[in-house]
């Protein structure tokens, strides 16, 4: 019973993990509060779809190409409509208001736009649906790969951040970026990497979801919702701490479901929200 | 004398595309030779997705094949085309008694046809009555209906409530275990929102009557997307019955896992999102033996009519639950205006009264509600078939234990 939990937690939570790791690097390097996020994983898993059904690309493929792709939109998202919003603010918190405006009325276009290609109608692929046995668990092979995904991803990005220059520079930059500047950090530059980073990893994110979970047009907001959760529990900015929260949010949600009632995930999720802003509000593995 | 400024230019803009929009609404509303019909529907927002399956395919097919007809009959032989006023209610219950005011106010529309969703149908019900329309709630499904049906007396309630498919289904369960093919335990899930709730409270009291034991009974919340640990403790319960009062991400979801995970009680049934064209999709083609909510009688002409000229005009088949009977609904309508015109208050007498010709058959209302309803279908040969009722005619066998996935 325990391992059943712990296994199926586990691949909950690297899901849900993986969802989170875009909107932390977004708001933490970039500083844009992205209510749009969920939007654009949408946008991939749907695009994915279209991949799969319309050239017959399997997904595992798409996924090369839409990440890339997920990079040059958000670079060209950051340089068209992010960049005057920034150099508006200037030094003031004005920035975190704006791009909150601003990516609400983005959240709208891009479900507007998803509606009118893709349609009301629910979209599904099944890829490598079997179940795979681990430790006696049956877990879907398309799961595994997911969170796979998660663990390499975030892997890369963990000892990217912490062992590079330009990890380096992305530091500086979330941690103060007034005075990263004055070391010749670009912080334009990084900020804009940071936030087409971030859409690459959501673009990431939406096309495993796409490869096993069933979605519409209009189900962003319960992604973007998931991860804002996970990212101010792990500490904004913070990728180990997104990728810890997560995963211990998918064994939270599995254990309660199991042991307690499936009627109570979501209250337990939100109590534990709820505490962590009341006595961690910087995260679990913020900055205090 | 060149200072034609930028100000003035804009300004005779503005009135220039004033009198032109006059103009062209005066046309419309001067042609006495057209019936102005409007509805406010879900084109985004959460509701889009049930609206975009089940309601709007509806009235666009509706409208288009009654104006190739040369337009809706009136009682004097005479006929008239459909001008349609559209809004999007954005899935908010404000934009939608905003826009549903507007439509019987100021666009004065001759018929307004409801909005998708229970919750919705109620939301508007005081309103349609206010102003005197009847209002054809086809996509509610709520046990209170013989109530509201005597407090608004032009609305009508054309889907039954939870109740009616609750009772449904255990009916089909006992004749399979008195059969003996299904043991007594069933394992039922519901998501805690109306449509769950309304079903689940339904549904313990008639299995509890029928001698069935709930080993697992189980709720869990709106938006729940992993399956995994509520699936696997259904596996572990010992019922030969899978029951989930779901939602269509929901059902979509149980089914995917209990395929992954190799779970194959004889009993598979899931609720809204079942009877969809794209569910033998989701499943991987392997819906063979799936049952949920509704079903049509899948052999009927006219219901091959329907489902062809539906694919035709909007890509898919329609669902195999609320589709037909929203299609039907506008029938009413349309042979009600034909017997009446478009007096409120005949017409709702009519639609009261009358007896249809319609894609489900012939209807007539009891107490402004539809009650010969299907209550359980099933996937058979690619088609979702009526189960439930097993007396009425047309219904299909169940087909039980379930084959594997």
């Amino acid at each position: 019973m325990l391992t059943t939990t712990l296994i199926l937690g586990l691949v909950l939570g690297g899901t849900y993990a993986l969802l989170a790791l875009g909107l932390t690097l977004q708001y933490g390097i970039s500083r844009i509060m992205n209510l749009a996020y969920g939007e654009m994983t949408l946008a991939a898993a749907f695009v994915l779809v279209a991949l799969f059904q319309g050239l017959g690309l399997p997904p595992l493929i798409g996924l090369l190409v839409i990440a890339p792709a997920g990079y040059a939109v958000g670079w060209m998202l950051y340089a068209v409509m992010m960049r005057p919003l920034v150099a508006r603010a200037g030094t003031s918190g004005r920035l975190e208001v704006d791009s909150i405006l601003a990516t609400f009325g983005l959240l709208f276009l891009i479900q507007g736009l998803l509606l009118l290609v893709f349609g009301a109608n629910f979209t599904s692929i099944s890829y490598l649906t079997h179940g795979v046995n681990i430790l006696g668990v049956p877990v879907a092979l398309n799961r595994l790969i997911a969170f796979g995904i998660c663990l390499v991803a975030g892997g890369a990005l963990v000892i990217a951040l912490t062992r590079t220059r330009w990890g380096l520079a992305l530091r500086a930059v979330a941690q103060t970026p007034n005075s990263a500047p004055l070391v010749g950090i670009d912080v334009n530059r990084v900020a804009r990497q940071g936030f087409a980073l971030g859409t690459a990893l959501a673009a990431v994110g939406g096309a495993s979801i796409a490869t096993y979970q069933t979605f519409s047009a209009t189900d962003g907001v319960i992604f973007t919702m998931k991860a804002l959760v996970i990212v101010i529990m792990g500490g904004v900015g913070n990728v180990a701490g997104a990728l810890i929260a997560g995963l211990a949010l998918g064994l939270i949600e599995t254990f309660v479901a199991t042991a307690i009632d499936p009627g109570l995930t979501l209250a337990a999720t939100f109590t534990i929200f709820l505490a962590v802003l009341l006595w961690r509000p910087q995260g679990l593995f913020g900055r205090g | 004398m060149n200072n034609f400024s930028r100000r003035a230019a804009l300004r005779s803009f503005a009135l220039v595309s004033t009198a032109a929009s006059m103009l062209l609404t005066g046309g419309v509303f001067a042609a006495d030779d057209t019936v102005t019909i409007g509805y406010a529907i879900a084109r985004t927002g959460a509701n889009a997705t049930g609206a975009g399956i089940t309601t709007i395919p509806n009235y666009e097919l509706w409208v288009k094949t009654v104006n190739e007809a040369g337009g809706l009959a009136m009682p004097d032989g005479s006929k008239r085309m459909i001008e349609v006023v559209e809004y999007d209610n954005r899935s908010s219950n404000e934009d939608l008694v905003r826009a549903i005011e507007r439509l019987a106010s100021q666009d004065k529309v001759d018929l307004i046809l409801p909005p998708w969703g229970t919750g919705t149908n109620l939301a508007v019900a005081p309103l349609f009555a206010k102003y005197g329309y009847p209002q054809l709630a086809v996509t509610a499904v709520t046990d209170k209906a013989p109530e509201f049906a005597a407090r608004w007396d032009r609305s009508f309630w054309m889907l039954g409530g939870g109740h009616d498919y609750a009772t449904g289904l255990v009916d089909v369960l006992a004749a399979a275990r008195d059969a003996g093919t299904i043991n007594g335990k069933v394992a039922v899930v519901s998501v805690a929102d109306g449509f769950g709730i309304d079903l689940i409270k339904g549904a313990r009291p008639a299995f509890e009557e029928a001698g069935f034991e709930l080993v697992y009974d189980e709720s869990y919340p709106l938006g729940t997307s992993d399956f995994a640990a509520i699936m696997s403790e259904a596996q572990a319960s010992g019922a030969d019955s899978f029951v989930a009062f779901s939602y269509p991400p929901g059902s979509f979801g149980m089914t995917k896992t209990a395929q992954a995970m190799g779970y194959n009680p004889a009993v598979f049934y899931i609720s809204v999102g079942g009877a969809f064209p794209i569910y033998p999709g989701i499943a991987g083609g392997k819906a063979e033996g799936v049952m949920a909510i509704g079903g049509v009688d899948a052999s009927s002409d006219a219901i091959k009519g329907y489902f062809a000229a539906h694919t035709a005009a909007a890509g898919n088949p329609p669902d195999s639950w609320a589709s037909a009977i929203t299609y039907a609904s506008l029938e009413m309508l349309e042979q009600a205006v034909a017997r009446v015109g478009l007096d409120h208050a005949a017409l709702a007498g009519e639609l009261s009264t009358g007896t249809f010709e319609t894609v489900i058959g012939a209807v007539k209302l009891e107490d402004n509600q539809l009650r010969d309803l299907w209550t359980v279908g099933q996937w058979q040969d690619g088609s979702f078939r009526a189960v439930s009722p097993a007396d009425r005619a047309g219904a299909s066998d169940p087909i039980i234990p379930k084959p594997e996935w």
